[in-house]
């Protein structure tokens, strides 16, 4: 990296916490450049913004559930109420869908006309690429770049398997959007749907008696799933469509965010930042990389003792003592 | 008509001509002539703005006034509009739908300024909502308010405008936007159920009126160019409409299940190479509508040879009225009953078009009906990916069309000269013009009136009234059609319909696009992520079946695509174009008003200091494809671009050559 550019990377990491909205485009782009001098380029911001943003910063918020749910809706329904307290608001819509061509339609992102282009809402959509666990670490670079420069993060994704928990991980608060009729309490604890999530949205209340009965089957099955808190995840009707029941649901994730605290609350990025870590890692590596550098033991202990620092640059350092170990340079330095 | 020479002749459908442009007082004056040429009833085209509920002078409107339809803007606009045409006499059809009971509302209100009753009153409002979401792109409110005010203008001109037609259920629009024929019956079948069940559901209206509700039922259809098989659609929806009205409804009068429509011939398929080639293609059609006297249709309007061009002319309209008149008054066709009755080989097609149709309206019931086949986007997915295979299948030279993909040498044609005169130009002064007109209205209203009907409107709608009374009070005190709207968007919200283009990919891939994917790949290499493009559709532009098959194909090949459906305003492109980091964005704009609006975004751009290549189709003249390379735009597609994979490798020409990667 010349020293222009070192500047320039400086520089941009600067403009980000200033929240100058002009820096997060190029941002974006850059932490999305698999070229390999971008790739250092990207790590070095990332780990730079994240020093600074993992126990601050913005306000995050996921939004999975089934196609169709009404998760965009839902989230310019949001995304007005939070503008209308003059909250900037920055969304990464996720899309899972992969395609063996590489190409993605990344549409219908805000469902609820705004008319204008509100320099105070930021949408990027990110398509699944080619390698698995590629877009877990996709998503949270991008995160990482928004929450440095609006109040609340929104993330979007479809809700299909492993990728739900992916999500948990990259925000404060879980909403699983659920539709009515969507299914009985049985198949709810099969899809896994009652341990992830911290607040339960039943969406499209409008529609009737049907709402009501998926959020009863919900309400009952609340408290089931395996959880390691106390929280019981609130359950709450809402038409995004409609706008009603929108302040339920606030309500519901500022509890949720209360019943974190201060130190949940960082506890919860920590664990976010060390599934992160341990992603890109397997990913890059292998378990059998990962194996002869020290294996799942050391890795959890070097986690915890660089618990208050990025993630990005921690991936970054164990990356390079693993690549020593595999090129022979022993396990234990 | 007793000349022995000449035996007994049915009377002929009404001959309409779709038209409006400019301003009310240039409307006027065609209407008139229309009518002095022989044409029967009329078909008003009212401008984007009108249609969406926005006053001229909103920075929505802006380039848009007058340039596809006429402007209407409140009650002296339509007042102006039908001077000198006595209303009591005249057959009108308007097509207008989520502004439909504002427009309604003006037609009644200027009746009685002409002393006629509305009871006297003839004619349509298309007023179908669910095939805006579909196809046509002029919805404002989501779906259920939109069924409510449907509904509504179905319970009050039951008894209040018995002889008028308050919703013309459509499925001309969606073969427009590539459905099958069979896709064309279930759709519009779906879609009259829901309307019939939300009038049935009604406190206000009597079992007793059911039967006449659904005689005031009325379709409207498209006619493509496989005559034969349009000829057995008119036939079958005619017996599945019968069938419906008996087991559904319960309606035992069979003059009551009389399946009437009316009918605009197929555009889609009309060229923009070879242009002549469209009025046989327009004959054929309207045969196609006529020729079964069982399932004639009860009102026709033809597109004109130009079509692919721009906006028709009025010569050009004069010469497919002529069509319509050659084929009524020269031909012996009027002359016979039902040529078909007995055909077997009709007979067997007719069965196999309905029992088709059958099983897709079942499938779309069986969802919830058609509100919800909107809502999850089954139907729109469903004619997305018929629109696929059709412009597949010309692509591949598998559908054959004279002109465009086979028999393509020509001699020059002398109706086409090389400077964009075979189309109608609206006077750039038209937008200005009405604007000063609409403040002129304002300034002279008593704006005490205008608040307390609007205030009325609110206050009648939000108790569950019908949004008629009041809103020809709002009409006659001088509301305008965007305060209307404005009230409503206050207590509906406002909607944006699935796009129905999926991330799923298509299966088949040929040689060609399977080289395009290679390049894309390599490019995205060397770019260092994947090519993304953004498919925008600035303005009030309804028209979408281009921007779908763009980010179709661009996906097919490989490329993220970014597409957010219709009506995005310039800066809104602006923004997504940035946010979403893409390299290159495809601007799709067939309204007319590309002009501005290309170099509205242009100018967006530039001022965000944005460098990315941009692209434009569309209906371009060749004189403003020119103007806009001059601007900066990289290339202008048209109709006769028909080849979408030679569009995407040209796409990769203009990234690499903007990334200075080639
Ligand atoms: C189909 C159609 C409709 C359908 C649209 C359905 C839909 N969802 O798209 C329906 C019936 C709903 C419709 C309605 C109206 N229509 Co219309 N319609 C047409 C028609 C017949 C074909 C357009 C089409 O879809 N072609 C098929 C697609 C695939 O082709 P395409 O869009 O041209 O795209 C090709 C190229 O242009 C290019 N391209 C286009 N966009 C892009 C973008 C990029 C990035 C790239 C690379 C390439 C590209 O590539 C494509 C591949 O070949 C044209 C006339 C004609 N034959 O062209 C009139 C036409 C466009 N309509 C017209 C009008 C006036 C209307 C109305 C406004 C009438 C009214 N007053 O209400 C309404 C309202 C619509 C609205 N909300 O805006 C006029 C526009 C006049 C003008 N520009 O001056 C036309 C030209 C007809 C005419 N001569 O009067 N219409
Ligand atoms: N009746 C009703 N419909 C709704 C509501 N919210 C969303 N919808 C409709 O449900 C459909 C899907 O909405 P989206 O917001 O696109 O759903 P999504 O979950 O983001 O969908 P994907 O991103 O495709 O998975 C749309 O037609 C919405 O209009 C609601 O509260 N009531
Ligand atoms: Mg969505």
């Amino acid at each position: 990296m010349s020293s222009r550019r070192a500047r320039a990377l400086a520089d941009l990491g600067e403009r980000l916490l200033a929240r100058e909205r002009a820096a997060v485009a190029p941002a974006l782009n850059l932490v999305d450049d698999r070229r390999p001098e971008a790739r250092k380029e990207a790590a070095a911001l990332l780990a730079a913004l994240e020093e600074k943003t993992l126990l601050g910063g913005a306000r995050r918020i996921g939004l999975t559930g089934a196609p169709g749910a009404g998760k965009s809706t839902l989230l310019g329904a949001l995304v007005q109420r939070f503008r209308s307290r003059d909250q900037t608001v920055g969304v990464i819509a996720v899309d899972p869908s992969s395609q063996r061509t590489g190409g993605a339609l990344l549409g219908d992102r805000m469902r609820v006309r705004s008319g204008s282009a509100d320099p105070g809402v930021f949408i990027r959509s990110l398509a699944a690429r080619d390698q698995l666990g590629g877009l877990a670490e996709a998503a949270r670079a991008s995160v990482t770049i928004v929450a440095a420069a609006f109040d609340v993060v929104l993330v979007e994704t479809v809700g299909v398997g492993q990728s739900e928990g992916e999500v948990a991980d990259l925000v404060d608060t879980l909403v699983y959007v659920a539709q009515p009729g969507a299914g009985d309490l049985l198949q709810f604890m099969k899809a896994g749907i009652l341990e992830l999530p911290d607040v339960v949205a039943v969406n499209k209340a409008d529609l009737g008696p049907m709402a009501e009965r998926t959020a009863n089957e919900l309400m009952a099955g609340a408290g089931m799933g395996e959880r390691t808190t106390e929280w019981v995840p609130p359950v709450v009707l809402v038409s995004a469509q409609e706008g009603t029941g929108l302040d339920e649901l606030e309500a519901a994730l500022e509890s949720h965010l209360e019943s974190l605290g201060p130190n949940g609350l960082q506890e919860r990025r920590r664990r976010g930042r060390d599934a992160g870590v341990r992603v890109s890692l397997e990913r890059r590596y292998g378990s059998h990389g990962l194996a002869a550098w020290g294996g799942h033991a050391k890795l959890e202990a070097r986690l915890a003792e660089a618990q208050d620092h990025s993630g990005f640059a921690l991936a970054e350092a164990l990356g390079q003592e693993i690549e020593s170990a595999l090129r022979g340079g022993g396990s234990d330095l | 008509m007793n000349d022995p020479a000449r035996p007994e002749r049915d009377r002929p459908w009404v001959f309409r001509t779709y038209s409006g442009h400019s301003s009310a007082e240039a409307s006027n004056t065609l209407y008139r002539s229309n009518l002095a040429k022989g044409q029967t009833g009329l078909s008003v085209a009212f401008d984007l703005p009108t249609q969406t509920g926005y006053d001229s002078d909103h920075p929505l409107a802006r380039g848009e006034v007058g340039k596809v339809g006429v402007p209407i803007g409140h009650i002296d606009d339509m007042e102006v509009l039908f001077r000198e045409i006595p209303l009591d006499q005249m057959n009108t059809s308007m097509t207008i739908n989520a502004t439909a009971a504002w427009l309604l509302a003006l037609y009644v209100a200027t009746a009685e300024r002409q002393g006629v009753t509305a009871d006297q009153l003839r004619g349509t409002t298309q007023n179908d909502l669910i095939k805006e979401y579909l196809s046509r792109g002029t919805y404002v409110f989501p779906p259920e308010p939109s069924m409510r005010l449907i509904s509504d203008m179905v319970a009050h001109s039951v008894t209040a405008i018995p002889k008028w037609n308050p919703v013309n259920i459509c499925s001309y629009h969606l073969q427009e936007a590539g459905a099958t024929p069979v896709q064309e019956i279930a759709y519009a079948m779906a879609n009259a159920i829901a309307v019939l069940d939300a009038v049935k559901a009604r406190d206000d209206v009597s079992d007793e009126v059911l039967p006449e509700v659904f005689a005031r039922i009325s379709f409207f259809l498209n006619a493509g160019i496989r005559f034969v098989e349009e000829i057995c659609k008119g036939r079958a929806m005619t017996e599945l409409w019968d069938e419906l009205g008996r087991d559904r409804y319960g309606v035992t009068d069979p003059k009551q299940r009389r399946f009437r429509y009316g009918v605009q011939v197929n555009s889609l398929g009309l060229t923009e190479a070879q242009p002549e080639n469209n009025v046989i293609r327009i004959v054929l059609e309207a045969l196609g509508v006529t020729f079964s006297k069982k399932a004639r249709c009860r009102a026709l309007q033809l597109p004109a040879w130009n079509e692919a061009l721009g906006l028709p002319r009025p010569w050009d309209q004069q010469w497919s009225l002529r069509i319509q008149q050659i084929l009524a008054y020269e031909t012996d066709l009027l002359e016979y009953p039902d040529l078909l009755d007995g055909s077997h080989v009709v007979e067997a097609k007719v069965e196999e078009l309905k029992k088709a149709a059958q099983e897709e309206l079942e499938r779309v019931l069986a969802m919830g009906g058609a509100v919800a086949a909107v809502e999850n986007a089954y139907m729109k997915q469903r004619l997305v990916e018929s629109h696929t295979a059709r412009l597949r299948a010309i692509e591949s030279g598998e559908l054959p069309i004279v002109g465009v993909n086979t028999y393509t040498e020509t001699e020059p044609s002398p109706l086409v000269g090389d400077d964009d005169s075979s189309i109608l130009k609206v006077d750039a002064a038209a937008e200005r013009e009405q604007i000063e007109r609409l403040n002129a209205f304002r300034a002279k209203r008593n704006d005490a009136d205008v608040k307390a009907a609007l205030q009325g409107l609110h206050d009648a709608l939000s108790n569950g009234e019908n949004v008629m009374p009041p809103s020809v009070r709002a009409a006659h005190a001088g509301v305008t059609g965007g305060e209307w709207a404005d009230t409503l968007r206050e207590l509906f919200g406002e909607y944006r319909a699935p796009t129905g283009v999926v991330a799923r990919e298509s299966q088949v891939a040929d040689e060609a696009t399977q080289q395009v994917r290679k390049r894309v790949r390599a490019l995205g290499e060397k770019l260092g992520r994947p090519l993304k493009i953004l498919v925008g559709k600035p303005g009030l532009d309804g028209h979408s079946n281009g921007a779908e098959q763009i980010a179709v194909k661009a996906r097919d090949v490989g490329m993220e695509v970014v597409y957010d459906g219709i009506r995005l305003t310039p800066a809104e492109i602006v923004q997504s174009a940035r946010d979403e980091g893409v390299h290159v964005i495809g601007l799709s704009i067939l309204s007319g008003s590309h002009l501005v609006l290309v170099l509205d975004v242009l100018a967006g751009l530039k001022n965000e200091g944005i460098d990315v290549p941009v692209i434009v189709g569309g209906i371009i003249p060749e004189e403003d494809a020119e103007s806009l390379r001059e601007a900066g735009i990289q290339r202008v597609y048209t109709p006769k671009d028909f080849n979408l994979t030679r569009i995407m490798d040209e796409v990769v020409d203009v990234v690499e050559a903007s990334a200075g990667v080639g």
